[in-house]
């Protein structure tokens, strides 16, 4: 592997209106059983341009366990009930709402030579009219110090930051919504740019 | 397992609005099975070719400036009218992957059952339709193989009709054929599967607007980062000039990726055609081990 050759991505393309019979399983949007010991529920509205609720997304979430540990575990498609996978995929409902029953992340070991991350639950967003997936973050709205240090989040003005942070609702889950367009667009990220690590010139 | 495939699913439709963009036709859930009428407001396939060669022009214009060859397609690409609402206007931000975003889910067999990938044995009798055998590799932008992971594909019957509700096209389902599939990588990152050759397949973006024969894939790779989904398409279609979608993909080189070749060793005689496709996804922002790079993911590894 000591010169691997470099090759050019293939393009990615919308999910298109009939995804519906083909990436919903059993139990997708449940990374634990509702209602089980340290759930919580994490959920959202994702709305267009026109500020209208967009009933054709579909949304995945790839998290680490509350102590941070990323986990690789098998059985994400056909859940055991018991098995944390750390990974999710809800379709909107009709009026644009999507859910998730899974664990308030935990902070991971912070990159050497890096600032600690904030914990973040890492997100990507499929719709009918979408040419290609969208990546985002949703960060816990708790630890000021931990988000004021965050690489990302501090390299952005207040109201862009904001539309990655989530809203801790009475019963102890989450609210974040999704914006793909317009006041209060949600912050989509680039891996690939220069920024990236491996790829500065 | 195929019988598994739960019908129930198909039924659970998230999609309530028109899957066409344009107006809804007054009266069409009672009409019987027709042709769409004529609707004077649609745009013709003449206009949206207008906006797309002009858009195409510029592209090459900016190329002989100097400008980076476009290897993803266009978020804001207009002739594809449910676009328009639904593309960030702001530029992506740049960010390093971090921690989770390093990694991958992992799938195996305990997810995806090995018959899967046969998408014509899914029900009592044999779906109608061209018999094709769609092969090859997924690899990530160092060219390592992605072992182990998840492919998922879905498709319309070889008459050009979705199974989903919401498809409209007065074209016959075949009870014999769902059109979903899956299965893991193996060690050199293959994955094959049998299905039957998809229809074309008409939708309302504009008058007369077909979608090329294609299929969709979904595809993760050894990091959260290289997630795409994607269509892939059959060589020689006449009608990747007039789809916006494939369309929206600027650069020709970037779209030829999409496109699979037909290859006569993977035909099987007296059986079926070969098709082969190879996926690149981007390259590793995280620094390897060589373990990482020869193992796998998932329970592949036996």
């Amino acid at each position: 592997m000591s010169n691997p050759t470099k090759l050019t991505p293939t393009p990615g393309q919308t999910v298109g209106p009939f995804y519906g019979y083909a990436l919903p399983y059993e139990k997708d949007r449940e990374l634990l059983a509702p209602g089980s010991p340290g759930s919580i529920r994490l959920q959202g509205t994702v709305y267009d341009g026109a500020g209208h609720p967009i009933p054709d997304a579909i949304l995945e979430i790839w998290q680490p366990d509350s102590e941070g540990n990323v986990v690789h575990r098998t059985g994400s498609m056909v859940r055991d009930g018991y098995t944390f996978t750390g990974f999710g995929r809800s379709a909107v409902g009709n009026t644009g709402v999507y859910t998730f029953t899974t664990l308030n992340p935990g902070p991971t070991e912070p990159v050497p030579g890096k600032p600690a991350a904030a914990p973040f639950i890492s997100v990507a967003v499929f719709a009918r009219g979408l040419m290609n997936r969208l990546f985002t973050r949703v960060y816990l709205p708790e630890n000021e110090e931990a988000l004021a240090a965050d690489p990302l989040l501090s390299s952005l003005d207040a109201e862009r930051r904001s539309t990655l942070i989530a809203r801790r609702d009475a019963d102890g889950g989450l609210t974040w919504d999704i914006r793909l367009q317009g006041e209060g667009e949600t912050v989509f990220l680039d891996f690939e740019g220069a920024a990236a690590g491996g790829a500065a010139q | 397992m195929p019988e598994d495939i739960n019908l129930e699913i198909f039924n659970a439709d998230p999609i309530t609005e028109d899957v066409s963009d344009a107006a809804p036709q007054a009266g069409t859930e009672a009409a019987p099975k027709t042709y769409a009428p004529l609707d004077a407001a649609a745009e013709s396939q003449a206009d949206l070719s207008a906006e797309m060669k002009s858009i195409g022009e510029a592209y090459a214009e900016a190329l002989k400036n100097g400008a980076k060859a476009e290897i993803q397609p266009r978020l804001d690409y207009a002739p594809y009218r449910s676009s328009v609402l639904r593309h960030p206007t702001k530029d992506l931000h740049h960010a390093d992957p971090e921690t989770i975003e390093l990694y991958s889910p992992a799938f195996g067999h305990m997810d995806v059952h090995a018959l899967e990938s046969d998408l014509t044995i899914q029900h009592n009798g044999e779906p109608l339709g061209e018999r094709i055998l769609v092969s090859g590799r997924v690899l990530d932008g160092d060219g390592r193989p992605v072992a182990g992971q998840l492919v998922e594909i879905w498709q319309a019957n070889s008459a050009g009709r979705y199974i989903h509700k919401r498809d409209q096209h007065p074209a016959p389902l075949d009870p014999n054929f769902t059109g979903v599939g899956r299965c893991i990588t193996g060690a050199d990152g293959s994955y094959s599967f049998t299905t039957i050759k998809p229809g074309a397949y008409p939708w309302k973006n504009h008058l007369n607007a077909w979608r090329p024969a294609h299929i969709h894939f979904s595809l993760f790779g050894q990091e959260f980062t290289q997630r795409i989904v994607t269509q892939m398409y059959f060589p020689g279609d006449q009608l990747f000039p007039l789809d916006p979608i494939y369309q929206s993909i600027v650069d020709q080189d970037a779209r030829d990726r999409l496109v699979a070749s037909y290859d006569h060793d993977l035909t099987k005689p007296e059986w079926a055609l070969g098709y082969k496709w190879d996926i690149v996804l981007t390259g590793s922002k995280r620094t390897w081990t060589e373990n990482e790079a020869f193992g796998t993911a998932g329970d592949d590894n036996e």
